[in-house]
């Protein structure tokens, strides 16, 4: 206890100086690398304590990112998460206990580490991301996300470029970005509109190849198709239950046990409640080895960038790290070109080979398996007309019709730009540029 | 008849246990056996410095399930300690830092138990020890001697400023067998040499196949496309099989054509899956590397050759001796085809694979007639055999001779003689002038850049006019054997992963040095 009788708690100038040394040393003192230009020693203390930063996620990577920011001299951090703890949270999300489950993530995650480390405030959110408009995004100096799903990140990284106003050097918002699968995992910075955004890099992301619905109906050979089977075919038939909750162990072990009916029909084996529950749920396995590197990574750059002490990723050189721990370690850091045919940040259309015989269904569907669009419920304007729209109700009757025209019949011509819209996206168009295939 | 039974008594249905429900996304990764193996693993870590990149390296060891661990510890918490290590809070002021951080670690996961503070003399022996630079010379030369007399792991770790590296030294060679390979690395299917059940398969598929209706034709599995039309081929090119890549393509042309159009879907996908298949099925038996390694390994100590592993490898060596291609995995690829058709091409794969294993299994039963095989073991192996892999080869007349500071100086200078080039070549520069920078300070808490350019002479005498190993020193100058707790809970969640690795005996661990550079973000492998 000697270091506290002789500073005793009456001094706190004296002990943040001491608990802030390992820190210090760094982010205070330029080193070989640091920018001079940018770089302020004295300042950069005040100036980390008054950013507030934003966190996307309080899951795996969330609860790293919160304990990383913390100690690493930020004050004012808020997070967002409409999940609550599940058991299976516990083997690496390492700010929930046993007696947690069933709580919201946002909320036990802020506590736990606003009690761990002292003078650090975290607000919690229990929502959704879309449940904030653009005046909540503007009032953070950058965003964290550490996020499982694929359409957060777009609706995240479409709202902040969108955000960006030429004039307003504040309405620059910086994204980082992590993402893991199992020992893999990656780390980017985006600068809204400046660098590569996450729908420039879409395609690193394609969708996985949905199993052909006559393979299910009648040729199944995997267990995987058996259970897609009772997931989609059967679910819909029979309706065990008014809608299908994935979380709740009844319906999982309803879908266990058709699958595994179907399996012995046709004699295939390996159905397990483990591989239903991983292909209904569509399961990505996680351990807190690969949160800790990816987390760290991301606030590592978080941390460089609100500094300065060191160059960080992102302009003009690399900006993207892969990681790959299956065979030996392996890091490939690169620079993610930006296109200029990004729907989100570029401003030139982006080209979509379409068939003219097809009809407007065809191309309606094609957009969610397309790598570059994955878009689940698009709506179409050309330049002078409305194709489809989803919503409201009057209006999709109104152009329902035209769902089964061909792109001919409805006038279309190669070349021509069209506009989608997805509800998950609101504030989104998407320019594509129809290029008609060669009939041969 | 099967599904008669199965109809009228369901199978039990046992949900998952509270334990899968916890570990479930990792059981996903390295399954129940990889568990077991953790939960009976025993870890010591021996901390020291700021102390931040042991503990994160625990905490994702001890969250998986760990079966137990000790620290030891000499410091007591400080100050400084809450601004950088998570598992530490106010109330251990001045306590020893081993016991706070223990009890706020086994919050994490009450059912691993630990030791506080374990002598290594007293403890149940450990299966792997992790240490943290800067650190004792009496306390590595200890650990260096209990790791050769256990045959214990190694691990070595050392985080300053935006720096790391770690170290990990094995006892001996390091065999994997469950190294889960790439899910798109090829599995052998034996085209070209398929065994008479395979082939009459085929052949009672395809014997008609102009006059299949557009229905049969359309569902014919791959694996018996390309064998009909390899006999077809063999016979117009006196009996030898497409091997250049030029008769390869001009076989998938002949594959391609053969394909219908002439049907309402204007074409075939299981025609569109032999034509893909080509180039990487149609090819003959090889030794991958991985395997050869292991094959042509010389063992220094009689023990290790006597483990359940070596004489597998040595049933598997005589099998492929006799038959010119190893035993067969026994995995098929899923294929457009009909369910009984596919199925039965499974049985057939699956029953030849169950010979092969049956008979490497009686091969290792003779060479070691007194030992128990488990044939589970040769199972896996043979399952696996394309991708078995081998760490720490140097076994007994290879480089364990040479002395590290002597490998250590070829590495250096091949190193750094690839740096000149590196721009026209495209290459990363390498990481090493910062290894030989913490390195540096290995053993003192904090060093002038002066003082780490003139430790690093030692090795490379022109280490000061080396302009990237002098950013270095300057680099690591600036933390003062500091920790940025960002670059010590990744390089935690490096070595954990890498600690996995070895305890599970699953995927391939680092060989055996890993440099991290947290200012442009990347890491290099390098074996020193």
């Amino acid at each position: 206890m000697a270091s506290a009788d002789v500073h005793p708690a009456s001094e706190p100038a004296r002990c943040v100086f001491l608990f802030r040394r390992h820190l210090d040393r760094i982010r205070t003192r330029a080193g070989p690398f640091t920018d001079p230009d940018s770089f302020s020693g004295e300042a950069v203390a005040g100036a980390m304590e008054t950013m507030k930063i934003l966190v996307i996620g309080a899951g795996g990577l969330g609860c790293e990112l919160l304990k990383n920011l913390a100690l690493s001299g930020f004050k004012d951090i808020h997070v967002i998460d409409m999940d609550t703890i599940d058991i299976s949270n516990l083997n690496r999300q390492f700010l929930f206990r046993q007696s947690d489950v069933g709580s919201f993530k946002a909320e036990v995650a802020a506590k736990f580490v606003e009690k761990r480390v002292k003078g650090v405030k975290i607000t919690p959110h229990n929502c959704r991301i879309q449940d904030f408009d653009e005046d909540f995004y503007m009032q953070f100096q950058l965003v964290v996300c550490g996020l499982d799903s694929i359409e957060a990140r777009r609706w995240i990284n479409a709202t902040l470029v969108n955000m960006v106003n030429e004039d307003v050097e504040d309405s620059y918002k910086p994204l980082i970005d992590g993402g893991t699968e199992g020992f893999k995992g990656q780390a980017r910075v985006i600068l809204p509109t400046v660098t590569s955004c996450i729908e420039c890099q879409l395609d690193m992301h394609a969708p996985r190849a949905a199993v052909p619905l006559c393979t299910l109906a009648s040729i199944p050979r995997q267990p995987e198709h058996c259970i897609e089977w009772a997931h989609v075919i059967a679910w819909d038939q029979e309706k065990p239950f008014p809608s299908l909750d994935k979380d709740d162990p009844e319906h999982i072990t309803w879908l266990y046990q058709k699958a595994l009916l179907r399996a012995h029909e046709f004699n295939i084996p390996g159905v397990t409640y483990s591989l239903t529950q991983g292909v209904v749920k569509n399961i990505i396995p996680a351990i807190a080895a690969t949160n800790s590197v990816i987390a760290a990574a991301c606030c590592n750059e978080v941390f460089k960038i609100a500094s300065n002490c060191a160059p960080f990723l992102g302009y003009p050189d690399n900006n993207y790290m892969m990681y790959s721990g299956n065979d030996s370690i392996y890091t490939y850091t690169f620079k993610h070109e930006k296109k200029d045919d990004c729907p989100v940040c570029g401003n030139l259309a982006r080209k979509l080979d379409v068939d003219p015989t097809w009809t407007l269904r065809e191309l309606v569907e094609s957009f969610a398996v397309r790598p570059e669009a994955q878009l689940k419920k698009p709506s179409i304007r050309a330049q002078f007309k409305t194709l489809y729209m989803q919503s409201p109700a009057s209006l999709e009757e109104q152009t329902r019709p035209n769902l089964d025209k061909t792109l001919t019949e409805l006038g279309l011509t190669d070349g021509e730009e069209i506009g989608v819209t997805d509800p998950a996206f609101a504030t989104v168009s998407f320019k594509f540029k129809l290029k008609f295939k060669q009939s041969d | 008849m099967t599904e008669v039974v199965m109809r009228q008594t369901p199978p039990i249905l046992h949900g998952p246990s509270e334990k899968e429900r916890k570990y479930d996304r990792q059981l996903r990764l390295w399954a129940a056996s990889g568990q077991a193996a953790l939960e009976s693993a025993n870890i010591l870590l021996v901390n020291s410095g700021a102390g931040t990149v042991g503990i994160e390296t625990l905490k994702n060891l001890v969250l998986p399930g760990i079966g137990r661990f000790a620290i030891y510890d000499e410091a007591v918490v400080e100050e400084a300690d809450l601004g950088v290590n998570f598992f530490i809070d106010e109330s251990g002021l001045g306590k020893p830092r081993s016991q706070c951080v223990t009890e706020l670690i086994l919050e994490l996961n009450p059912e691993g138990e630990s030791t506080l503070e374990a002598l290594l003399a007293t403890s149940p022996i450990f299966t792997i020890i992790v240490f943290t630079y800067p650190a004792r010379a009496e306390h590595t030369s200890l650990l260096q001697e209990y790791s050769k007399q256990h045959k214990t792991p190694l691990v070595a770790i050392h985080s300053a400023g935006f720096y790391s590296y770690f170290q990990i030294q094995l006892p001996g060679a390091f065999p994997i067998v469950d190294t889960h390979p790439e899910e798109t690395a090829t599995t052998d299917i034996r085209l070209l040499t398929p065994w008479p059940e395979l082939s009459e398969f085929a052949k009672e598929l395809t014997k008609d196949i102009d006059n299949l209706d557009n229905h049969e034709h359309g569902h014919l599995p791959f694996v018996a496309i390309l064998l009909h039309y390899l006999e077809q081929w063999r016979e117009t090119h006196s009996g030898s099989n497409p091997s250049t890549y030029k008769e390869k393509i001009e076989f998938r042309r002949l594959v391609q054509g053969a394909t219908r159009t002439n049907n309402p879907e204007g074409g075939e996908e299981n025609f569109e899956e032999a034509v893909a298949a080509v180039l990487k099925t149609v090819t003959a038996p090889s030794l991958p590397s991985g395997l050869r390694e292991v094959f042509e390994y010389k063992h220094s100590d009689p023990n290790e050759q006597m483990s359940g592993f070596w004489i597998i490898a040595d049933a598997v060596k005589t099998f492929y001796a006799k038959h010119k291609c190893l035993p067969l995995p026994g995995s098929v690829p899923d294929m457009k085809a009909q369910s009984k058709v596919y199925i039965q091409l499974q049985n057939i794969y699956k029953k030849k694979a169950r010979q092969d294993a049956a008979e490497v299994l009686k091969t290792a039963q003779e060479i070691a007639p007194d030992r128990d095989i488990d044939a589970a073991e040769v199972e896996l192996f043979c399952k696996n055999a394309a991708f078995v892999k081998l760490i720490n080869a140097t076994g007994g007349t290879g480089d364990r001779d040479t002395s590290n500071t002597d490998r250590l100086k070829t590495v250096i200078a091949q190193e750094l003689e690839n740096d000149e080039n590196a721009e026209v070549t495209m290459t990363p520069l390498s990481l090493l002038p910062i290894y030989l920078a913490l390195q540096a300070t290995g053993r003192v808490a904090s060093a002038s850049a002066d003082e780490i350019l003139a430790e690093v002479a030692k090795t490379v005498p022109e280490a000061s006019q080396n302009e990237r190993i002098r950013n270095a020193a300057q680099e690591v100058a600036r933390a003062e054997g500091g920790e940025l707790h960002n670059i010590s809970a990744l390089t935690g969640g490096m070595v954990a992963q890498e600690m996995i690795k070895i305890i599970t005996k699953q995927y391939i661990p680092i060989d055996n040095t890993c440099i991290f550079d947290g200012i442009s973000s990347r890491c290099q492998v390098v074996r020193l």
